[in-house]
C-alpha cells in the first residue's frame, strides 16, 4: 500500500482581537492510497481546521499555519501541501483532492444548475471540452444514484432532497477522479436511513476509484463501519490513532476509552449508566504546556502537569499521545 | 504549572469568576471593544464632540450668533488673505460669525434629532408591537396603513406638512416625529415576530407565562437594542432632513441659528462666498457621519449574544 | 434537600397500572397550506401528526423516534398544548386538557414541563440565570422572594452547577451547561410529567452521556414520567422503558425497549434498527443492511394507504389501498402494518 498523504506536526493558529486561538498543535498522520481514514472528535478538537489547513481553506489572517508539513504523493514528485502557491494549490483542490461539505445546501452553488457546477470542474481540471463534460457529468450523475440525471442535470441545489443533494455533493467531490476526497460530517445532518444510503455510496464508489478518503465526523458508530484507520483529536491535538479494529477493542488514550464508553449502543439492553467525561474542554486561547486532557482525565498523574506528552507507539501502528500506560495500569515507564 | 485558571474549569464556566463583579469590569468590557472598533471610536468621539458644542455653545462660541455687523459682512476665512483672526470660519451675508452659528445651530439640529426620535419611537414601538404581537387582522391593517404612508415620497410629504404648519422648532419636531413613526413601526414589528417563534417565548409559554409577562418580560426587553441602534440612524437621518427643509425656508424661524438656515442664506453665495453655506454643510455631515458610525458600534454592544468571553 | 417534591414515589412502570399518566387519544395536528395573498383559501394540509394514541404510564419514559417529518416534535407540543390539537385529546392525570380554558390551562403547567431542543434560543438573552429558573415559581405565585432564592439554589444544585452561577447570563454558559439550566427550570415546581424535544442532539457526544446520566437520575428521585424525543435511535433505547417509532406522523410501532430490538414487527422499525451504526467494527462490518429506496416523503402529500409503502420491500397490494389499523398484536406491542402477526409475517428477509 502507498502512502499518498504524509501529515507531520502541524500548527494552525488563529490571531484574533482576543487573542490567540491554539487551533492545532501537531497533528500528524499518514494516508495510503484507497485507505479511509476517519477523523474523530469533538467540537473545538480541531478536526476540520486540519483539512481546512492543508487545502489552504482557512482565511489567512486571522489564521496562520506555524509549522508542519504535509507530503502529497502525486503520480510525479511529492509536493508539500502546505507550501504551495494559491494558483497550485486550487488546481490540486478539486482536481486531485475532492472535499464534500457538510451542508450541500450551503456549499453548492445556488444560482447554478448542479450540471453546470460539476462541468465547469471538469473542464477546469481536466482537458475535456463542454459537449464531453456535459456527457460525463450525466454519467456522474446516474453513478451516484440520481435518477432521471439527464433531466436533473438542468436542476438547481435546493430542488433535491437532503440526501439526494448529497449525492450532488459526492458527484461534484468525484468528478475528477481525485486521489484523496475529504469529507467533512458529509451524514450528519440526514436521516439514519439516508446515512446508510450515503456510506455505502461512498464505500463503493471507493472501492471502483481505488480513492483513499479522509471521513470526518463525531459519529463513532459511523467510523466502525467505514474505517481503515481512525484518528481521535482532542482540542487540537492528535490522541491516537490506530487500525479500526485496535481502536475499539483496545483504546490507549483516556479520551477514547471515555468517548467509546459514553456511546449508547441499540443492540445492547442492560441499563447500565453511560461512562461519562466529566468537566469540558479546555480554552484554546491559552498555548498548551501540558497534556490537554488532563483536567478531566482519571488517570493524570503530576507528569502530566508538565510536559506535552509525545506520541508513543504502544503497538503496531497504533500511537497514543499519552503518558500513562493504560494496559499496565501504571505510568509509562521510558523516556 | 497550571495554564488554566483552576476556578474556571471547576465551575466549568466560560467566563472566570472574578470578571463581571460590579460595574468597573462592565465599563472595561466597553473599554474594550471600543478600541476594537475604531470606526466606533472615531464615531463617537464626533458625536461628542457636537454634544459638547450644543451645551457649552455659551462658552465656546466667541460672539453672538445673532449679532449683525455689516462691517465685517462677508469676510471669509481666517487663514485665507482677506481672513480676519476673530472670525475663524468668517462671517455670512449680515456679518454674523459663523463659528458661533455653526456651535448655536448644533442645538437645534440636536433638538430635532432627539426629540423627533424620542417621539417617533416610542409611539413606533407602541404600534409595532401591538402588531406584531397580535397579529391576523389587526396586523393586517396597521401594516397596510404603514405601507401606505412609507410609500409617499417621504420629504414632499414633509415639505407640504411643513408649509402648511409654518415655522417653528416645535413644528419640524412634531413633522419628524410623526413622520418616522412607520418606520420604528416596521423594525418594532419585524423583531416581534422573530422572537414569537423563538425558543425563549415558547419556553415562558410551556412555564404557564401569561401575553402580557411574555410581552413585558422577554420581547420588550430584547427590543431595546434593535431601537436604540436605529433610533441612532434615524437621528441623523432627521438632522439632514431638517437642513433641506432649512434649506426651502420651512425649518426654524430665520432668526434662530439652524445649519439649514445657514444652507439657505448661503445658497445665493454659493459661487461668490463659498465657505457661508460650506461650513455648514461640513457640520451637517460630520455630525451625521459621527452618529451613524456610533450607531454601528451601539448595535454591536447591546447585543448580549456578540459578548466575546474572555479569560 | 427539603421536602418540596409531591410526587409519588417511584413506581415500576413494568407493574401492572391502574390509570396511565398521560393518554393520548386520536390526536391529529394538521397546518393548513394557504394560497393566495389577499384571499387566502386553504388547498392541503401538512398532516403533522395524524391519529396518534398511545398511553404513558407513571415513572415510566416513552421514547419516541423518528426521521424527519415523522411528527414527533409537534405530537410533544400538541401534547403539552403549545399547539392546539385539530382533532383528538389529550388527558393528563385524567383530566382532559383541551376542554380547559387558557386560565385553567395555565394553572396546569407546573404539572406538565418541556425541555428543547436548542438550549441556548430556549432562554432569553438578557435574563439571568436565576431569573429564568425563579420564572415558573414567580408566575404560579406560590413562594416568598426567600424561599424562591433558596429553592433555585437547591435546583442548581440538583443539576450539578452552583451558586454562584445565579447572576450569570446563558451566552457564558457551554451547551451542556445551558441543558442544565433548562432542565433546572422545568423542575421548579415539581412536575410530573417532561416532554423532552431532542434535548441532547446539539451536544458533544461526552456531553451527551452527562446530560443523559442526569435525566435518569432525576427519574429516580423524583419519580418523573418522560416522554424522550429524538432521532439517535441508541439513545432512546439505552434511556426509555418503551419505546415509540413514528413515521409521517403516525406511530409505526410501540413496544418495550428489549422487544423492539429483538423482535421488531413493522419493516420500517426494521430499516431502522439495521440503518442505526453500531460502534463496533467487526459487526459492522458485517451488517446486512435492510435498504430503503428513496427518502421520506413530505408530510404535505403523504402517500395513500399505509404512509410506509412507498419504500417498504415487502409492501403487498392490500398496503396501497388500506390504511392499516395501529393494533396490539402481541402483549404490549403495538403495531400498524397489515403483515403483522404474532408469527413473523411482516419480517424482511436479509
Amino acid at each position: 500500500m502507498s502512502k499518498v498523504l504524509e501529515v507531520r506536526d502541524l500548527v494552525t493558529k488563529f490571531y484574533t482581537f482576543d487573542g490567540v486561538v491554539h487551533a492545532l498543535n501537531h497533528v500528524g498522520f499518514d494516508l495510503d492510497q484507497g485507505e479511509t481514514l476517519a477523523i474523530v472528535g469533538e467540537s473545538g478538537s480541531g478536526k476540520i481546521v486540519t483539512m481546512l489547513s492543508l487545502l489552504h481553506l482557512l482565511p489567512v489572517p486571522p489564521a496562520r499555519i506555524e509549522a508542519g508539513q504535509a507530503i502529497y504523493y502525486d503520480d510525479a514528485e511529492p509536493i508539500d501541501l502546505l507550501e504551495q502557491s494559491k494558483s497550485e494549490i486550487s488546481r490540486i483542490r478539486g482536481g486531485k483532492i475532492g472535499f464534500i461539505f457538510q451542508d450541500a445546501l450551503s456549499a453548492l452553488n445556488p444560482v447554478m444548475t448542479v450540471g453546470r457546477q460539476i462541468s465547469e470542474s471538469l473542464i477546469e481540471h481536466t482537458a475535456m471540452g463542454a459537449d464531453e463534460a456535459k456527457a460525463r457529468t450525466i454519467e456522474l450523475l446516474e453513478h451516484v444514484g440520481i435518477p432521471g440525471a439527464r433531466q436533473r442535470y438542468r436542476n438547481y441545489p435546493h430542488q433535491f432532497s437532503g440526501g439526494m443533494r448529497q449525492r450532488v455533493m459526492i458527484a461534484v467531490a468525484i468528478a475528477c477522479n481525485p486521489k484523496i476526497v475529504i469529507a467533512d460530517e458529509p451524514t450528519t445532518a440526514l436521516d439514519v436511513t439516508v446515512q446508510a444510503q450515503i456510506v455505502d455510496l461512498t464505500k463503493q464508489l471507493q472501492d471502483e476509484m481505488n480513492m483513499a478518503v479522509i471521513w470526518i465526523t463525531h459519529d463513532l458508530g459511523v467510523v466502525a463501519g467505514i474505517a481503515d484507520r481512525v484518528l481521535v483529536m482532542y482540542a487540537g491535538c492528535p490522541v491516537e490513532i490506530a487500525a479500526v479494529d485496535d481502536l475499539y477493542e483496545h483504546p490507549r488514550h483516556p479520551y477514547t476509552m471515555g468517548l467509546l464508553g459514553a456511546l449508547p449502543r441499540v443492540d445492547r439492553t442492560e441499563t447500565e449508566r453511560l461512562v461519562s467525561i466529566e468537566g469540558a474542554p479546555p480554552d484554546l486561547m491559552e498555548a498548551p504546556c501540558h497534556c490537554q486532557f488532563v483536567w478531566r482525565c482519571p488517570y493524570a498523574f503530576d507528569r502530566c502537569w508538565q510536559e506535552i506528552p509525545p506520541q508513543t507507539e504502544v503497538d503496531q501502528r497504533h500511537f497514543a499521545t499519552c503518558f500513562y500506560d493504560i494496559e499496565q495500569g501504571r505510568p509509562r515507564q521510558d523516556g | 504549572m497550571m495554564n488554566q485558571t483552576a476556578n474556571a474549569q471547576s465551575t466549568g464556566l466560560l467566563v472566570d469568576e472574578e470578571l463581571d463583579r460590579g460595574l468597573w469590569p462592565k465599563v472595561v468590557y466597553v473599554g474594550r471593544l471600543l478600541i476594537r472598533d475604531k470606526a466606533g471610536m472615531l464615531g463617537l468621539a464626533m458625536f461628542l464632540i457636537v454634544v459638547v458644542a450644543a451645551v457649552f455653545a455659551k462658552p465656546i462660541a466667541p460672539h453672538d450668533p445673532l449679532k449683525q455687523n455689516l462691517r465685517v459682512a462677508k469676510t471669509p476665512p481666517a487663514w485665507t488673505e482677506k481672513g480676519n483672526s476673530d472670525h475663524l470660519l468668517g462671517t455670512d451675508n449680515f456679518g454674523r460669525d459663523l463659528f458661533s452659528r455653526i456651535i448655536y445651530g448644533s442645538r437645534v439640529s440636536l433638538t430635532v434629532g432627539f426629540f423627533g426620535v424620542l417621539i417617533a419611537g416610542s409611539l413606533g414601538l407602541i404600534v409595532g408591537l401591538v402588531s406584531g404581537y397580535l397579529g391576523g387582522r389587526v396586523d393586517n391593517v396597521i401594516m397596510g396603513t404603514v405601507n401606505m404612508i412609507l410609500a409617499l415620497p417621504y420629504l414632499v410629504f414633509v415639505v407640504f406638512i411643513a408649509a402648511i404648519l409654518g415655522r417653528s422648532l416645535l413644528n419640524v419636531i412634531l413633522i419628524f416625529g410623526f413622520t418616522d413613526i412607520p418606520i420604528f413601526v416596521r423594525i418594532t414589528r419585524g423583531e416581534v415576530l422573530r422572537m414569537r417563534e423563538s425558543g425563549f417565548v415558547e419556553s415562558a409559554h410551556s412555564i404557564g407565562a401569561g401575553k402580557i409577562r411574555i410581552l413585558f418580560d422577554h420581547i420588550l426587553p430584547n427590543l431595546i437594542g434593535p431601537l436604540i441602534t436605529i433610533a441612532t440612524f434615524e437621528m441623523s437621518a432627521m438632522i439632514f432632513y431638517e437642513a433641506g427643509l432649512g434649506f426651502l425656508g420651512l425649518s426654524v424661524p430665520p432668526s434662530v441659528p439652524s445649519w439649514g438656515n445657514m444652507l439657505a442664506t448661503g445658497r445665493k453665495y454659493l459661487t461668490i462666498y463659498p465657505w457661508i453655506a460650506t461650513f455648514p454643510g461640513l457640520a451637517i455631515v460630520f455630525t451625521g457621519l459621527g452618529m451613524n458610525l456610533s450607531g454601528d458600534w451601539l448595535r454591536d454592544v447591546l447585543d448580549p449574544r456578540m459578548r466575546r468571553v474572555k479569560r | 434537600m427539603a421536602e418540596s417534591n409531591n410526587a409519588p414515589p417511584t413506581s415500576n412502570p413494568d407493574a401492572p397500572q391502574a390509570e396511565p399518566l398521560v393518554r393520548v387519544e386520536r390526536l391529529k395536528k394538521h397546518f393548513p397550506i394557504m394560497r393566495g395573498l389577499v384571499f387566502s383559501r386553504r388547498v392541503g394540509a401538512v398532516k403533522a401528526v395524524d391519529n396518534v394514541s398511545f398511553n404513558i404510564r407513571r415513572g415510566e419514559t416513552l421514547g419516541v423516534v423518528g426521521e424527519s417529518g415523522c411528527g414527533k416534535s409537534t405530537t410533544g407540543r400538541v401534547i403539552l398544548n403549545l399547539l392546539p390539537p385539530t382533532e383528538g385529546r389529550v388527558l393528563l392525570d385524567g383530566i382532559e386538557l383541551n376542554t380547559l380554558n387558557e386560565e385553567a390551562l395555565r394553572r396546569l403547567r407546573p404539572r406538565m414541563q418541556m425541555i428543547f431542543q436548542d438550549s441556548y434560543d430556549s432562554l432569553n438573552p438578557r435574563h439571568s440565570v436565576g431569573k429564568i429558573i425563579a420564572e415558573p415559581m414567580v408566575i404560579h405565585g406560590t413562594m416568598s422572594g426567600a424561599e424562591m432564592r433558596d429553592r433555585v439554589v437547591e435546583l442548581l444544585e440538583l443539576v450539578g452547577l452552583n451558586a454562584h452561577h445565579i447572576s450569570r447570563f446563558p451566552h457564558e454558559f457551554s451547551g451542556g451547561q445551558r441543558q442544565h439550566i433548562n432542565i433546572a427550570r422545568a423542575l421548579a415546581l415539581n412536575p410530573e410529567f417532561i416532554v423532552c424535544d431532542e434535548p441532547i442532539s446539539a451536544l458533544d457526544v461526552s456531553i451527551q452521556a452527562q446530560v443523559v446520566n442526569l435525566f435518569r437520575d432525576l427519574q429516580e428521585r423524583l419519580g418523573l414520567t418522560y416522554m424522550f424525543i429524538a432521532h439517535d435511535l441508541s439513545m432512546v433505547q439505552h434511556i426509555s422503558h418503551r419505546v415509540a417509532v413514528m413515521y409521517l406522523g403516525k406511530v409505526m410501532e410501540l413496544t418495550r425497549r428489549d422487544d423492539l430490538f429483538h423482535n421488531p414487527l413493522h419493516p420500517y422499525t426494521q430499516s431502522l434498527m439495521s440503518a442505526v451504526p453500531i460502534p463496533e467494527p467487526k459487526l459492522e462490518r458485517k451488517r446486512r443492511r435492510i435498504m430503503l429506496e428513496g427518502e421520506v416523503p413530505s408530510p404535505a402529500n403523504p402517500p395513500g394507504g399505509c404512509v410506509f409503502h412507498t419504500r417498504c420491500p415487502i409492501a403487498e397490494d392490500i398496503c396501497c389501498d388500506e390504511v392499516p389499523e395501529y393494533r396490539e398484536v402481541l402483549p404490549g406491542h403495538f403495531a400498524a402494518c397489515h403483515l403483522a402477526d404474532d408469527r413473523s409475517g411482516s419480517k424482511i428477509e436479509t
